[in-house]
């Protein structure tokens, strides 16, 4: 797109009557002549882009042979990425977890756990990422997306005890406010994921998990705070207030640590950050990097220990636990990569296209004579 | 009987008014009623998807610029109403004068006017200054035209004179009709004393006149305020609608049922969804208590209309109608044209109808004061067979009259006329020399009219004549030293040479139509008695003498060289009469003019006896001839050039015209819409039959291989398709033809049996010219083509009698110029100079178009894109109708984000500039078709839309699936997620518009389309930021997700990926359409590039055309004041 611009000049002439003369001469007989600027007359200076072959052309191939090394750039580092996925919800007679999946209330005290057992080919170097993952949940329903109030999770005394009509049903329970309200809170993902490691000699080592810096920070220092002063007693200032119908704890007792508990605890405020799409993964704990030697989980076999306490049969859901390594595009997805070299091909294929069209037909008839 | 007040109004609202009003209008309008429902809609909590402020922010900003709108034009109003209602005038109250306001005044008044004063009510004239209670009022505001009206108070209030005790003593009743806004009739009786006199239209003064030329009168008022004529007559005007206007309702409404149909898939989504996942879904999402499956759908099926709703888009109106406006400002401001003689620019009165200016089809234009200046000038003339007037180089060949040519002097005359110009001297030298017959020639000019002089002071006279014509000749007469300096009901007082003679005028036999002619009986201080005589050479050959006969033929063979050269003439001849025979015919005249049964057949045939001399029954011919002259009808600046133009753009163009027919013609060949190869069929028939077959001759030789029976293709249109249209297709003929039918043949024409023959036969001929035709005959040929075309049509005008073709067409055009303003008050765009109206339709009206084309399909696609996302979302969150974008956004988006850069397009952007557009009138045929925005293009722009839209979201879709950030945490949340497609809709939106639709990028554009994407970034931190989640927590949840989405590589990769992908087959497809069927714009544009500017049009020199056509008399005047000018004598005698 070639930059002309063009300046034109007030070229016409204009008879200079009586009236125009007496235009600067006196402020009675004002002229009625409009003002000569380039605004009023429609002659600013512009740049006037053509897509000609000379524009068009190159910019196809360059996009395209832009994009092929992107998109393979991609996809390699894509799929250097090492993931692990396995699916403990139970719905084979044979997985381990079947028994828990049938079994299920809200209310049960007593735990129901099981193990599933899996095997790592290959050893995963650096910081290991372990994701739970849900499919067919509807975090984005729109009744489900605004049942919450973000004021009260922001440590509002006020809305603690009198939470937002957007949390209904969800907003009070026996007649005392619900805290955390709303049905997002409700629902919060509460199985609890182990992992344990099996030597070769059959010793089982469990692996440490950090549930701490999980979630954003600007989530955890500014979105979510606890009511009440810091370094109060999160017991007296939730008092007064209930747990959410279905959590077996109240908010107070999601964690000892106090950095990371109440409404700041981090489990709570990724499950808060609403998925976009109804099959979702949440990042549950990271496996920190021990040493520089050894990865950071070996190859070999390991088991996962599940407290089932999240029941997704009734919506044919399925959880998962998903094992990943990170580069710096994020996770595991080809999608990007293969879009970015096909879309690169089809540009190229499509530049040498135009340019046998313009060949052709192109120069004949931008040379044609507009005919009068 | 109750009578109104003389105060007038025209204002809508006053203070306390205003707010309630205003709303009410506002919201009768479809579309802001519809935003007031959506409103509704979001204030209930179940149905409510979106926040409130979300429709009502944009809805107020919309209300809040038409009421200011609304408001400052009201108070322009007001100030109007003020100011004519506090116009002062003198007012008789017990004897006495008083000056009054005018809104004081009340019916029974007596006022006193003075010359210049406007007249402030409809009034009964009492008395006057003038002799025989005449006055002379000016109508300009009434019906636009300029010339003196003569009005006549009855003798019995006459005699009062200004004689206040009479006045304030006089007792009468007055009877009449009630207020009616007809203006030329009136009916009514006045009883003084017991004695019943008749009033009619004559001795009423309508408000709105301006009294001239007489020192005072007294009037009664009749009605006041608005019972007056004027009051009644300004009634609302139709308003008019563009084909854009009515193409967008019908899609407004295609899109209202393309919304209910989408809203209704989504519902059927929703309960499908309902029954099969939610009622699963249950235990985390419980529905809402008293909600079954039915009531939920039911509430999805609205939650949607408000979700979707933006395919309506709230400012589309609102945005056009700015634009509108802007493209009107432009016109005002263009100094092209501007009209430096007069200081009046160009002016868009209407304001909503800039874009139908780039898609006329037919014009339909007035003759006098329009293609022509209505100037005469006295240009040349045939004396006793020598002609002048041409100048000629040495080699005898003619000489172009320029502006630089040397003007013959007249300073030797103290009593010339400054303004005449002439340049031939020998006709002046022939003048000094004394030759009688040019001295008889003049003398027959300052002799024989009716025009009345007015002296002011001494030697600074003024004619005052009824047609221009006559005063061209007066003038030329006067120039020459014939100078007629006043005249009195008895006799005319002539300086002949600097020496003053005063005749004794006799008789006048003024003209008609009929007589083609006029003569006067004057006597001269010799007491020789002589008649002479002017007009149509035709008919005064007829009555020339036989020794004539040589100069006849050679005064001809002049006559038909001025005729070639498109003048009127007339012929010029005198006659002795002898003193017996004169008193005969006196006393004769004197007993007809005094019957009271077939007064006037009986003048007739006295005039007829005494000119051709028939007395005893033997004709006797002996007129003599003394020559011809030639008046030349002043075509305005740059008609051929323009009517060639507008040719060119295959804009067909018919002259309607009062005149009469051999008129027309010559102005038809003098602006090259007739010439000499061209074949022109007249139609000048007197039955319908003979109209008909002329008509169908015409056609057959035109056109041997068209169908007898007219086609006529029914379809149907308009919202609901409730509208039936016909269109006859145009047929092509080869070669060139014209054709003129007069105003009586029109008038069997445009029966309805007999309109499709018109209509077919005129719309295969180049040129149409339609003489003779009455101001409804106009508007009715503009409504045939309007009914049977389907065509955008312009009627251009300047008098009255053009007011009815104005406001019949699709747009009116009125010439500001000599015959006054009421064509341009009825008009819709106005400007002094016809020429005008090439830049008019050529840059103006192209570019509007294409500008208001644009900005519609950009409009519509970016609404659309950004709507369909939230559908093809649906499938994904449960059909429960939740956005896909944050809500600030929904509220920014069509009123802040994407505002300003399509209005800078639908302002600034221009194809080519203007003088490529005058290079290639052809650039102007795309919106004659209709081209750039139709239905068609309207479907295309949807599917280019559902694409982007499609692109918008699974691409996002796809590449957040699963994805975490670089350092694992999520961000395929709803927010992230929800960012990065408004991002990308946002470039997508403006990258569409950057790179591919706009073809002018001033630096507005520039500033615009990056301050948008600026601003959007910029309220995007903002509104995401801590400190406004602070104070509004529960209104900015958004908070972090711009901080943190907008660092991560691969949302910034999938963003780009998506726009790229939006974008390139639009540039493919372009690029593919430019290289293998470039439109005339293009190759337009490209040339355009490669030159620069382009080369000027060669100067071409107006060719001269050698006429064979017989010479044709013309004279444009109608009877008149032949009849007051001598009335006192006639009623002494």
């Amino acid at each position: 797109m070639m930059a002309s611009s063009y300046k034109d000049e007030d070229g016409h002439i204009t008879v200079s009557g009586s009236g125009a003369a007496a235009g600067g001469g006196g402020g009675s007989l004002r002229s009625k002549k409009p003002e000569n600027t380039a605004f009023k007359q429609q002659r600013l200076p512009a740049w006037q882009p053509i897509l000609t072959a000379g524009t068009v052309l190159p910019a196809f191939f360059i996009i395209g042979l832009m994009f092929i090394p992107i998109g393979i750039g991609l996809y390699v580092t894509s799929n250097n990425i090492k993931e692990f996925e396995v699916d403990y919800t139970g719905v084979e007679m044979s997985s381990p977890c079947f028994t828990c999946s049938q079994n299920f209330s809200w209310n049960s005290t007593k735990p129901c756990t099981c193990s599933v057992p899996f095997h790592l080919d290959q050893p995963y170097e650096s910081n290991v990422f372990m994701y739970y993952g849900l499919s067919n949940f509807y975090q984005n329903h729109r009744r489900y997306v605004k049942s919450r109030d973000d004021s009260q999770l922001n440590g509002n005394e006020e809305s603690l005890r009198k939470p937002s009509k957007e949390c209904e049903p969800y907003a009070k329970h026996n007649n005392k406010p619900i805290a955390p309200c709303g049905a997002i809170a409700n629902s919060m993902f509460n199985d609890s994921l182990e992992l344990i490691y099996i030597d070769p000699n059959g010793t089982k080592v469990q692996i440490p998990l950090t549930a701490t810096g999980i979630a954003w920070w600007t989530d955890k220092h500014v979105k979510f705070r606890n009511p009440g002063a810091e370094n109060t007693n999160l017991t007296v200032v939730f008092q007064g207030t209930t747990r959410p119908v279905n959590w077996r704890r109240p908010v107070f007792q999601l964690d000892s640590d106090p950095d990371n508990n109440g409404f700041i605890n981090e489990d709570f405020i990724v499950w808060m950050r609403t998925a976009a799409l109804p099959t979702f993964r949440k990042l549950y704990r990271i496996i920190q990097r021990r040493s520089n030697v050894h990865p950071t989980l070996p190859r070999g076999n390991y088991s996962l220990e599940v407290v089932y306490n999240y029941p997704v049969r009734s919506f044919e859901g399925r959880k998962r636990m998903i094992l990943s390594t990170i580069s710096w595009m994020g996770g595991k997805n080809p999608f990007l990569g293969i879009a970015y070299v096909s879309v690169g091909s089809v540009c190229f294929l499509l530049g040498v296209l135009l340019l046998i069209i313009h060949h052709k037909y192109g120069n004949r008839n931008n040379a044609a004579e507009i005919s009068h | 009987f109750e009578y109104k007040k003389n105060a007038i109004k025209t204002s809508k609202y006053n203070l306390f008014s205003f707010l309630p009003l205003n709303l009410f209008e506002q919201f009768s309008r479809l579309a802001n009623a519809y935003f007031l429902f959506l409103l509704i809609l979001q204030l209930i909590p179940q149905i409510s998807a979106v926040p409130w402020f979300t429709t009502a922010v944009p809805l107020l900003i919309v209300l809040s610029v038409s009421g200011v709108k609304d408001a400052n034009d009201d108070i322009n109003r007001h100030k109007q109403d003020k100011q004519v209602n506090n116009r002062k005038v003198k007012v008789l109250i017990h004897g006495e004068l008083r000056e009054e306001r005018w809104m004081n005044i009340q019916v029974g008044d007596i006022i006193k006017l003075e010359s210049n004063q406007f007249v402030p009510a409809d009034l009964l004239l009492l008395s006057s200054s003038e002799p025989l209670n005449l006055i002379y009022v000016e109508t300009a505001e009434l019906d636009g035209e300029t010339n003196l009206k003569v009005k006549q108070a009855l003798t019995v209030t006459g005699e009062m004179g200004d004689n206040m005790d009479d006045l304030s003593a006089f007792r009468g009743e007055l009877r009449c009709e009630p207020p009616n806004n007809r203006l030329d009739k009136f009916k009514g009786t006045l009883t003084v004393d017991g004695q019943q006199h008749g009033v009619d239209n004559d001795k009423i003064l309508l408000r709105g006149c301006t009294v001239r030329n007489t020192e005072w009168c007294f009037g009664l008022v009749i009605f006041a305020g608005s019972d007056t004529k004027l009051m009644q007559n300004s009634g609302r005007t139709t308003f008019k609608r563009t084909r854009i206007d009515q193409l967008m309702n019908i899609l407004v409404l295609c899109i209202f049922g393309f919304l209910a149909t989408i809203c209704a898939i989504m519902t059927v989504g929703h309960a499908v969804w309902e029954v099969n996942e939610g009622s699963a879904f249950t235990a985390f999402l419980p529905r809402q208590s008293g909600v079954d499956i039915p009531l939920s759908s039911f509430y999805a099926f609205w939650s949607y209309v408000i979700v979707l709703n933006t395919v309506v888009p709230i400012s589309l109106y609102v945005s056009v109608e700015m634009i509108r406006l802007g493209n009107s400002f432009f016109i005002d401001w263009d100094r092209k044209m501007y009209y430096p003689k007069k200081d009046t620019p160009a002016q868009a009165r209407t304001t909503t109808l800039n874009e139908e200016l780039g898609q006329i089809k037919y014009i339909f234009s007035d003759k006098t004061g329009t293609l022509t200046q209505n100037i005469m000038t006295f240009n040349k003339c045939s004396i006793n067979g020598r002609n002048y007037g041409e100048l000629c180089d040495f080699s005898g060949q003619r000489i172009e009259i320029t502006e630089n040519t040397e003007r013959v002097d007249f300073s030797w005359n103290q009593l010339a006329d400054p303004k005449f110009v002439f340049h031939d001297y020998s006709l002046l030298k022939t003048m000094k020399e004394g030759n009688l017959e040019a001295q008889a020639f003049f003398r027959l000019l300052a002799l024989c009219h009716t025009v009345m002089p007015e002296e002011k002071k001494e030697g600074e006279l003024n004619y005052q004549a009824q047609s221009p014509d006559e005063d061209a000749l007066v003038t030329a007469a006067r120039n020459f030293g014939f100078v007629f300096r006043s005249r009195t009901p008895e006799s005319i007082t002539v300086m002949e040479m600097g020496r003053k003679v005063t005749y004794e005028l006799l008789a006048v036999l003024d003209f008609n139509n009929v007589r083609k002619r006029m003569s006067v009986i004057v006597r001269d201080p010799e007491g020789r008695m002589t008649l002479y005589c002017k007009g149509a050479d035709t008919i005064i050959y007829e009555r020339l003498h036989p020794s004539c006969s040589k100069l006849k033929d050679i005064t001809t063979t002049h006559l038909n060289e001025y005729a070639g050269d498109g003048l009127r003439t007339l012929a010029l001849a005198y006659k002795d009469l002898e003193k017996s025979y004169m008193e005969r015919w006196l006393e004769r005249h004197h007993e007809a003019s005094t019957a009271i049964e077939g007064r006037e057949d009986k003048l007739d045939v006295l005039y007829e006896d005494i000119e051709t001399d028939l007395m005893g029954g033997v004709t006797t011919r002996d007129m003599i001839l003394l020559g011809a002259t030639a008046v030349e009808d002043k075509l305005q600046d740059g008609v051929p050039h323009t009517i060639e133009q507008l040719a060119k753009a295959d804009i067909k163009i018919w002259v309607l015209t009062g005149d009469k027919q051999e008129t027309a013609e010559n102005i038809g060949y003098s602006c090259n819409m007739l010439r000499e190869e061209m074949e022109i069929f007249v139609v000048t028939a007197n039955t319908a039959n003979e109209v008909k077959e002329e008509l169908q001759k015409a056609r057959r030789k035109m056109c041997p291989g068209s169908a007898e029976k007219p086609k006529v293709i029914k379809a149907r249109a308009g919202l609901f398709w409730l509208q039936k249209t016909q269109t006859v297709p145009d047929e092509t003929v080869n070669g060139e033809y014209g054709l003129i039918i007069n105003g009586h043949s029109l008038a069997y024409a445009l029966q309805e049996d007999l309109e499709l023959e018109l209509l077919r036969t005129a719309c295969m001929c180049k040129t149409v010219i339609c003489c003779r035709v009455t101001p409804l005959q106009k508007a009715m040929v503009v409504e045939l083509v309007k009914k049977y075309k389907q065509a955008i049509t312009l009627a251009i005008g300047d008098g009255a009698n053009d007011v009815s073709m104005i406001k019949a067409a699709h747009i009116g055009v009125g010439i500001s110029g000599q015959e006054g303003m009421q064509a341009v008050l009825s008009s819709d765009f106005s400007f002094a100079q016809f020429r005008y109206l090439q830049r008019l339709l050529l840059v103006h009206g192209r570019w509007s178009y294409i500008r208001m084309c644009k900005f519609l399909q950009y409009f519509f696609y970016k609404n659309f894109s950004y709507t369909l996302v939230h559908f093809w979302y649906g499938f994904f969150c449960g059909f429960s109708a939740q956005t896909v974008y944050d809500d600030w956004f929904i509220t920014m988006y069509n009123m802040v984000y994407t505002a300003t850069s399509v209005l800078a397009l639908g302002l600034f952007d221009q194809d080519v500039n203007d003088r490529w557009s005058f290079r290639y009138p052809q650039l102007y045929s795309p919106g004659q078709l209709n081209t750039f925005f139709s239905k068609k293009t309207f479907v295309r722009c949807v599917m280019v839309s559902t694409y982007t839209s499609l692109v918008l979201f699974f691409i996002p879709w796809a590449a957040m699936q699963d994805s975490v950030r670089g350092d694992g945490k999520d961000v395929a949340d709803y927010q992230s997620f929800a960012l990065s497609t408004q991002t990308s809709l946002m470039i997508v939106v403006s990258a569409q518009q950057m790179f591919l639709d706009t073809f002018y990028w001033t630096a507005i554009n520039q500033f615009f389309l990056w301050g948008s994407i600026a601003a959007y970034l910029a309220i995007t931190f903002t509104f995401f930021s801590n400190g406004l989640f602070f104070v509004f927590t529960s209104s900015f949840p958004f908070i972090g997700t711009a901080r943190n989405s907008l660092k991560q590589p691969n949302v910034w990769l999938t963003m780009f990926l998506t726009c790229l992908l939006c974008v390139l087959p639009t540039v493919a497809f372009r690029f593919l359409h430019m290289q293998l069927r470039p439109t005339i714009t293009d190759k337009v544009r490209y040339k355009a590039r490669e030159e620069g500017q382009p080369a000027p049009a060669p100067y071409r020199p107006p060719p001269r055309r050698v006429s064979t056509r017989r010479s044709s008399y013309a004279f444009s005047h109608s009877q008149g004041y032949g009849d007051l000018v001598t009335s006192r004598k006639f009623l002494r005698l």
